[in-house]
């Protein structure tokens, strides 16, 4: 922050001697160099401040990273929003991390952190700066002012999200005396850039380039301004002139700049060809995406003023062609919110209060009643139950019985597989015999043996079992008429259930 | 519960109900106590709806309900079924909200109280852009946070383009804040910021403005209906009439004590009357064309 002066009112000097300014229009040259020069004052700042920090902040350049700052958020703003906070500490931390390499991540976001914050002004409530001049006014008496300004300023975004934008003082700031009309300006730039480049002067070059990227940016701004305008109110914005010349005007820059850019783009490519030298083929390359970004925005423009028309003629409809109605009433806009906005503050809040106290309807108060608090009060409180609550008994259904096997046939089925351990038989004889009794039992009987192909030895062990099913592909085919597949020799194994229950015994 | 005359017959009820009877002062004031929950609707609710009518078939009655609402404190803004029994606090009612209590810093600041009294009267002219919206019983309004927002910071940056191209100096002397010019109050006030729970920041004005639009909503004034550009609201039938028949004047009152005579030929404009003098408007054109 920029120290605040003293308030003492320096009396008028009417008679004695040469005033220091003759009046306040030459004071109004001087006023505003003050203001530029305020501008600057928060970057000095941070580097007048980093020693104040918590820890060895003197390496970093503050004011380095609060301009390149400034350069990352102008160059991120979009049409629409602007750039992201995280991402502008993310792009950064390279430039702290070259000035600190031997010191850790953590503390080059931190200092990222730190000047982005320190450039928005977090601690303030108006997240602002503020710095004292002073001027002549017109009968010669000395008043001391405030000039509040903002860097980089916060934006409501979509869904709620923040981004930030950097305000024309921070442009300013950053390219200097840029409050010169836009189009001539981008004009002048651009021309520089191509003699610039014809004659091989490339960091110049580069220069002018990123210039007339800022006034592209701000090209873009003063028409997004003016499509809100309308959006909220078609009377706002004169429709009849301003807007569609300047949206003319626009589209003729764009289709100017469009071409031009293209020319340089091929001039800037063949440049970046035929040199030699490796730094100014480099900062050729860099010219190229900075020239392409240019177009990028360029055609963003172009597509947001296509869609100006039809914008004007919808709010038109909406605001316009409504039924006229006869009656009048109070005009809120005009009879209050604009005769009130260039009032002093102390009448202005007078009418704000008056509106205040009327337009917002009632509350009930909360009141309570004596008798009513001692009991809340005594009350104990409610004791919960370890157990919690009780469950309540669960309503049972019986489920219907949808096996496709009956519990006979199970048995009848382990009955026929219950093989002597010596003589094992082919699945296709115990399928004709498992037919011979039942036409289901097959199924059941070629299920059970297709899982003895892998036999849960396993579960057999840890159980005890003292035998189990088998079966082994000897490649012979199955010959049935129901089922395919491998003839399966399907035979019973006999465990050594004492010895497996010894093993478990001695593992455990 | 009370016990409620019979209804069905109001016509035989009225010559008979020139004794007003403890009966019809409770139901008066029951009514009074639907009008005091601003958010119930008589659609909504059988007896508020049966009272409602009452109230306009049955004159003595209606009287009744007047008189226990006056001496309550209360102003009788009107009594139909869209807006049910619209009544609001009278300027030293209990009823009535204080500033101070709507925001605490307001009492110290006197920058705060402007902004966040700005910010109410911005929702409802962004509400009722035009006079006829304010004067038509059919109008619903829409509004968002972030367009009030964009709105009156529209309307701020016209005056300070204004005060630029006039030569002003605009910065306030130092040793006078109140003289400041009220618009860069608000224009000075950041739109928005990073918090670390990712709420809205309350000081800045769009968390002003999301506080005003709470509290209208909680009010019965205006019923959310999205989330887009930080919440947008439609208002309802009470808000139309507190707008129109109390705040409105009320600050228009104030605006003339002060000597500021808002001109106006009572055409439909929005456009600041300051520009008129380069954007002359045809009356009754309904179109942004210029004479």
């Amino acid at each position: 922050m920029t120290s605040p002066a003293s308030t003492d009112r320096v009396p008028p000097q009417l008679s004695a001697g040469p005033r220091p300014a003759p009046g306040p229009a030459a004071d109004e040259g001087l006023a505003r160099r003050l203001r530029a020069l305020a501008c600057t004052a928060p970057i000095h700042d941070l580097d007048a401040r980093k020693a104040n920090l918590a820890g060895e902040y003197s390496v970093y350049g503050m004011a380095e990273i609060a301009l390149a700052a400034i350069d990352l958020v102008t160059l991120n703003m979009d049409f629409d929003t602007g750039a992201d906070h995280d991402q502008i500490v993310a792009r950064l931390i390279p430039r702290i991390a070259a000035q600190a390499p031997g010191r850790q991540a953590e503390e080059h976001e931190r200092v990222a952190r730190w000047v982005l914050e320190n450039l928005i002004n977090v601690g303030s409530v108006d997240r602002g700066f503020r710095a004292v001049y002073g001027t002549f006014t017109p009968d010669g008496t000395y008043v001391r002012r405030d000039y509040d300004f903002k860097l980089i300023e916060e934006v409501p975004g979509y869904g709620g999200t923040v981004y930030l934008r950097t305000t024309d003082e921070a442009v300013n700031v950053l390219v200097g005396a840029l409050d010169t009309d836009v189009t001539s300006a981008q004009i002048a730039a651009e021309v520089k850039l191509e003699v610039l480049v014809r004659r091989g002067r490339l960091a110049d070059a580069q220069l002018a380039a990123e210039q007339a990227r800022y006034r592209t940016v701000q090209y873009s701004e003063t028409l997004r301004r003016a499509l809100e305008a309308t959006r909220r109110n078609v009377r706002a914005v004169d429709w009849l002139n301003a807007v569609p010349d300047m949206i003319a005007e626009a589209l003729d820059h764009v289709a100017d700049r469009y071409r031009h850019e293209n020319a340089i783009l091929t001039n800037i490519r063949r440049a970046r060809d035929e040199i030699e030298d490796a730094e100014n083929k480099r900062r050729a390359a860099e010219l190229v995406d900075i020239v392409k970004d240019c177009i990028r925005r360029h055609t963003q423009l172009q597509a947001r003023l296509l869609e100006a028309g039809p914008l004007f003629r919808a709010e038109q409809d909406r605001q316009a062609f409504a039924t006229p109605m006869t009656s009048s009433g109070t005009d809120l806009y005009g009879h209050l919110v604009a005769p009130l906005l260039p009032l002093p503050l102390e009448q202005a809040v007078r009418v704000t209060d008056a509106f205040f106290a009327r337009g917002t309807g009632l509350r009930t108060p909360a009141s309570v009643r004596v008798g009513d608090l001692v009991d809340l009060l005594l009350t104990p409180p409610v004791e919960r139950e370890n157990l919690g609550a009780e469950m309540p008994e669960p309503d049972l259904i019986a489920t219907p019985d949808d096996s496709r096997f009956s519990e006979e046939q199970l048995a009848a089925a382990r009955e026929l597989l219950d093989l002597p351990a010596d003589a094992p038989r082919r699945l296709s004889g115990l399928l004709a015999e498992a037919r011979g009794r039942d036409p289901e039992l097959p199924y059941l009987v070629a299920l059970l043996a297709v899982h003895a192909a892998s036999p849960a030895v396993g579960t057999a062990y840890r159980q005890g079992e003292e035998k189990l099913l088998f079966a082994v592909d000897d490649g012979t085919e199955l010959d049935d008429p129901e089922f395919g597949g491998a003839d399966l020799i399907v035979g019973m194994a006999m465990l050594d259930a004492a010895g497996m229950a010894a093993d478990r015994t001695e593992a455990a | 519960m009370t016990e409620h005359v019979d209804r069905s017959e109001p016509e035989a009820a009225a010559p008979a109900s020139a004794v007003v009877t403890p009966a019809d002062a409770a139901d008066a004031a029951r009514l009074v106590s639907f009008g005091l929950q601003p958010r119930l609707q008589p659609a909504r609710d059988q007896e508020y709806a049966d009272l409602l009518r009452r109230y306009r078939e049955d004159p003595p009655f209606a009287r009744l309900a007047d008189a226990v609402a006056t001496g309550l404190g209360l102003i009788v803004l009107e009594v139909s079924p869209r807006a049910g029994m619209a009544v609001t606090a009278a300027e030293d009612s209990v009823f009535a909200v204080r500033m101070g209590e709507y925001a605490r810093r307001t009492s110290a600041d006197s920058g705060d109280r402007f902004l966040h009294g700005l910010a109410h009267l911005a929702v409802a002219a962004m509400a009722f852009p035009r006079p006829e919206d304010l004067a038509d019983d059919g109008y619903i309004g829409r509004v968002s946070v972030n367009g009030v927002d964009a709105f009156v910071r529209q309307a701020c940056r016209r005056l300070e383009e204004r005060a630029e191209q006039q030569g002003e100096n605009t910065d306030p002397a130092t040793d006078a804040p109140g003289l400041e010019a009220a618009w860069r109050i608000w224009a000075r006030r950041s739109a928005a910021g990073a918090t670390k729970d990712a709420r809205r920041l309350a000081g800045s004005t769009t968390g002003i403005v999301g506080k005003a639009v709470a509290f209208l909503t909680d009010s019965g004034f205006l019923q959310r209906t999205g989330d887009d550009s930080g919440g947008t609201y439609r208002t309802t039938a009470r808000y139309q009439l507190q707008v129109r028949d109390m705040a409105g004047s009320a600050a228009l009152a104030e605006l003339l004590e002060l000597g500021v005579v808002p001109v106006t030929d009572g055409r439909p404009t929005l456009l600041p009357p300051e520009e008129s003098d380069a954007l002359e408007l045809v009356a009754d054109a309904g179109l942004p064309f210029h004479s």
